[in-house]
Parts: structure tokens; sequence; C-alpha cells
């Protein structure tokens, strides 16, 4: 039995099961835990009618959703209305294909799996865009519109990190990343100060890029509820509405996941005990959770920026910081 | 499989390729770009080129086509509905014939890939370092070059929109 499971097609396939219904369960109970942290924050129970706790409340979305028709309203670009939110579905999708959950847990290990990650994850923002420019809709137009200038603006510095974790760690493959941080928290990259004391702040300029390009609070000029309705899915109904609600929790577990694996030592245990195996699998789970709850703490305690001022973060505090890191962390390789 | 792999591939690449030509929408032509950069960069992962094939995605799909489309965008929400290729004056169908021609001629006069020099094409990891080592070597000169061509097309975006700015305060 176990051998027929190591097949090559065989492997790859359950792979692809495990990961999507992995996206699934995500989106659909990061739902239910935003509201009930948003609930918590605001000294209030949340979602609590729906089986135990609330439980159950994501079935109920999910059946509510399923229920209701997917409408294309008149005047659309209906070939492109009905293709976003597939667009915008698959990169995250794909991107965790290459996510090592474990020593030898990950469904494809790829040596550039860092330039995947990227690649597919630049071809979001063209969907919400399309998304947003299909419906017609001026609110929808205007959130594109901040879509793609806010992600240019934020794709910059989260590059430049990137480059600086590259030259620190001298490979793309991110089984090998993760292995290199072996042995304890304090071999993580985050606190190997002694090697590169930029380290906290490059993992700063990560986690704000990072929270910019799933476009959440307090960032989330793309869906501002307050000014712009949905903001690109202002239009879509049923589960293309559902569809683009997942697709923006996905791509918080695969960024949060990201930061896991650059900074955080991915599977290895923080202590040196437990370790290896499906020990290690839970300890990524434990600190990519963690990282997930801080970014739902984040939405429910810090108002929305302004939109100038989110550019001015990136153009002129963010870049130049992210630059001066990349300087000094190669003037300091080529000194030690 | 390969083979049924190419075929897909080279279908998409070709049909979307068509599509950029002779869509009327120019966002759905942005769109057949896109389509036809993810076929060639399925192409690349075939032939074991993942760099290339992720650079491509990376650069192109992802800022290049994204820029094309943000245009599109600012100068008309409807998309411009473009006249068709049978409206194209009779100079221009001139052209693109000559042009066309004289690709396939160069092509046919120069196509012979040199496949038995791949003997020493390296492993799959090595080819990251290899194309750094590349570029910052034997290539050194046109990354210089291109790179201040980008910096001077940068200043001069910088110097017109501000002119721009100046003329609007203006009261």
């Amino acid at each position: 039995m176990m051998k027929f499971l190591t097949i090559e097609p065989v492997r790859v396939l359950l792979y692809l099961v495990g990961i999507i219904a992995f996206t699934a369960a995500n989106a659909a109970y990061l739902v239910l835990a935003e509201r009930k942290g948003a609930g918590r924050i605001q000294r209030r129970p949340g979602p609590n009618e729906a089986g135990w706790a609330g439980i159950l409340q994501p079935v109920a979305d999910g059946i509510k959703l399923l229920a209701k028709q997917v409408m294309v309203p008149p005047g659309t670009d209906s070939l492109l209305f009905r293709a976003a939110p597939l667009m915008v579905m698959a990169p995250p999708l794909l991107c965790l294909a290459v996510i090592p959950f474990g020593d030898t847990i990950v469904a494809c290990n790829l040596n550039i799996g860092l330039l995947f990650v990227f690649s597919f994850g630049s071809i979001n923002v063209m969907a919400l865009m399309l998304g947003g420019w299909a419906s017609r809709n001026k609110f929808a137009i205007i959130s594109s519109a901040r879509v793609v200038s806010q992600n240019v603006a934020y794709e910059i510095p989260m590059l430049l990190v990137v480059i600086t974790m590259l030259m620190v760690t001298g490979t793309m493959n991110l089984g090998e990343i993760v292995r290199q941080q072996a042995g304890g928290f304090w071999h993580w990259n985050l606190l190997k100060v002694w090697v590169n004391p930029f380290m906290p702040v490059t993992f700063i300029i990560f986690f704000i890029c990072m929270l910019a390009e799933t476009n959440r609070a307090p960032f989330d000029m793309a869906e501002a509820e307050s000014e712009l309705v949905a903001g690109a899915f202002t239009e879509y109904g049923g589960m293309g509405f559902g569809v683009f609600f997942m697709a923006e929790y996905a791509n918080i577990v695969v960024g949060c996941s990201l930061a896991t694996i650059l900074f955080l030592g991915g599977w290895q245990s923080p202590i040196g005990v437990l370790s290896g195996g499906w020990f290690g699998a839970a300890w990524f789970l434990v600190k990519l959770y963690a990282l997930i709850f801080t970014v739902i703490w984040i939405r429910w305690t810090f108002p929305r920026t302004q939109f100038y001022s989110l550019l001015n973060l990136s153009w002129k505090i963010l870049i130049p910081v992210s630059l001066v890191t990349l300087l000094l962390t190669g003037v300091m390789m080529k000194i030690l | 499989m390969t083979q049924i792999m190419f075929n897909f591939l080279a279908l998409l690449v070709v049909i979307s390729a068509i599509g950029v030509v002779v869509a009327k929408n120019v966002v759905h032509g942005a769109m057949c770009l896109l389509l036809c950069l993810v076929g060639v960069a399925g192409l690349f992962v075939a032939l074991d080129a993942y760099l290339l094939a992720f650079v491509l995605l990376l650069v192109y799909a992802g800022a290049v086509v994204a820029l094309f489309l943000f245009i599109v965008m600012l100068l008309d929400n409807r998309g411009d509905q473009r006249p068709g290729v049978k409206h194209l004056p009779l100079y221009a169908r001139l052209v693109a014939l000559v042009l066309l021609l004289a690709g396939t001629a160069s092509f046919l006069a120069r196509a012979h890939l040199p496949s038995p020099a791949l003997g020493a094409a390296p492993g799959v990891g090595a080819s990251l370092k290899l194309y750094a080592y590349q570029l910052f070597t034997t290539y050194l000169l046109p990354v210089q070059v291109i790179g201040f061509l980008l910096l001077i097309a940068m200043l001069g975006v910088i110097v017109l929109s501000r002119k721009h700015e100046v003329a609007e305060d203006a009261p």
C-alpha cells in the first residue's frame, strides 16, 4: 500500500487533492477565525449560533454561496468576468505546490522554488484588475487601479528583501533554506543577528509587504468597504464572490508560509525536541497560524491608511531601507 | 507524454499569438498575450529551463502585461474597439507581408540548433549560478548598457511628468 502511494503520478495526484483540500479548509475556517478574532477584539462573541461556538458557520456560508446564482450583469465583459475568479484562485494553489510542509512533505521539490512563488504571485494582481475592469463598475475600476499601483509599489521592496535573503542563504530551494536553519530557534534566519544584524529589519519589511500584496488592512485599499463597496469584486455574487474571498485567504496562507520558511525555520523545532516527520509539519503549521493570527490581529487593531501615505511608505521608507540593507549585507559578506 | 505536452503548448502559443493580432478588444489582446507567454513558459519548462520559464512569467506576464492593461484602463475603460485587419491600408499590409517573409527567410537560413553542443549542459541546480556568472562576466557590458538605458528612460519619465505637474499648477 505504501509503495503504491509513492508512485510518481499517484503521489502528485494525492498532493494535488491535498493542496486543494488544505486551501479550501483554510479559506473556510480562516473566515471564521477572522470573524471570531474581530468579535473578541471588539468585545462581542462573534458567530456562535451554527454548531458549537459557531464551528459550522463556514459550512452554512458555503451552502448559501453555492445555492446562489452566479449573475453576469448586462454590459460586462462576460468572458473576462467569468475568467477572473479562476485566475485569482489558480496562483496561490500553484504556489503551495513548492511550499515544503515538512522535511519530505513537499509536492514538488523545485530548485528555484522561491522564484516560482514570486512569478505566480505576480499574476494574481492581474486577476483582480481584470475582475474590476470586466465589471464595468466605477467602484471596481477605481479598486483595480489601486490594486495595480499598490502591488507594483510593494513588489519592489519585497523583491529587494528576498534578494538580501538569497545572498544570505545562497539558494532558492525552499527546503534547503529551511535545512540551513536547523538546531533551535537561535538558528532561525530571523534571529541570526550575529551573521547579519539586519535580519529583524528584513523580516519586518517582508511582513509589511506581504500584508500590502495580499491587500490586507491596514493596506486594504483595494476592497475598502467603507468607500468602494467591495472593491474589485463589487459586481460578483454567489460563488464568484466566494472564490475572490477564498483567494484572499489562500494568498495569506502562501505569504505566511513563505515568511515561516524564510525567517522562522519552517518545519524545524524551536527547541530541538519533537523534530522530523509529521512533528515537523505540526511545527510548520503552528508557526504559520501564529503569523496568520498576527495578520488578523493587525487588521482589527489598526485603521485603514490613506492611499497616498500607503504609497509614501513604500517609495520613501521601505525601498530606501531595503536597498541599504541589501548594500550593507553585501558589504558584510565581503568583509566577513 | 512529452510530445502531447509539446503539441498542446505549441497549439496554445500559436492560437493565442494569432489572438493578440486579431482581437478587436485591446484587453482581450493583452489576455491573449498573457496566455501566449504562459505557453512559452510551459515550453521552457518542457526543456528543463525552469529559471528562464519563471523569469519570463515574473517579468513579462507579471509586470509588462499588467502595465499594458493598466495603461489601457487609464486611457479608455471600454477597451477601445480598434479597427480589424480588413481596414488596414494597403501599404501597411505590404510592409507586414515583407516583414513576415523576411523573418521566415532569415529563420530558415539560420535555423540549425546546435544540439550536440548541449552535451555539457549543466544540471537544473547549477543553472542559476551559471546564468548569474555569465551575466557578470561574459555579458557584463550589455548588462551595464541596458542598465544605463533604463536609467535614462526613468530620468526621462521623471522630467516629463515634472513638467506636466508645473503646467497644471500654473494659473
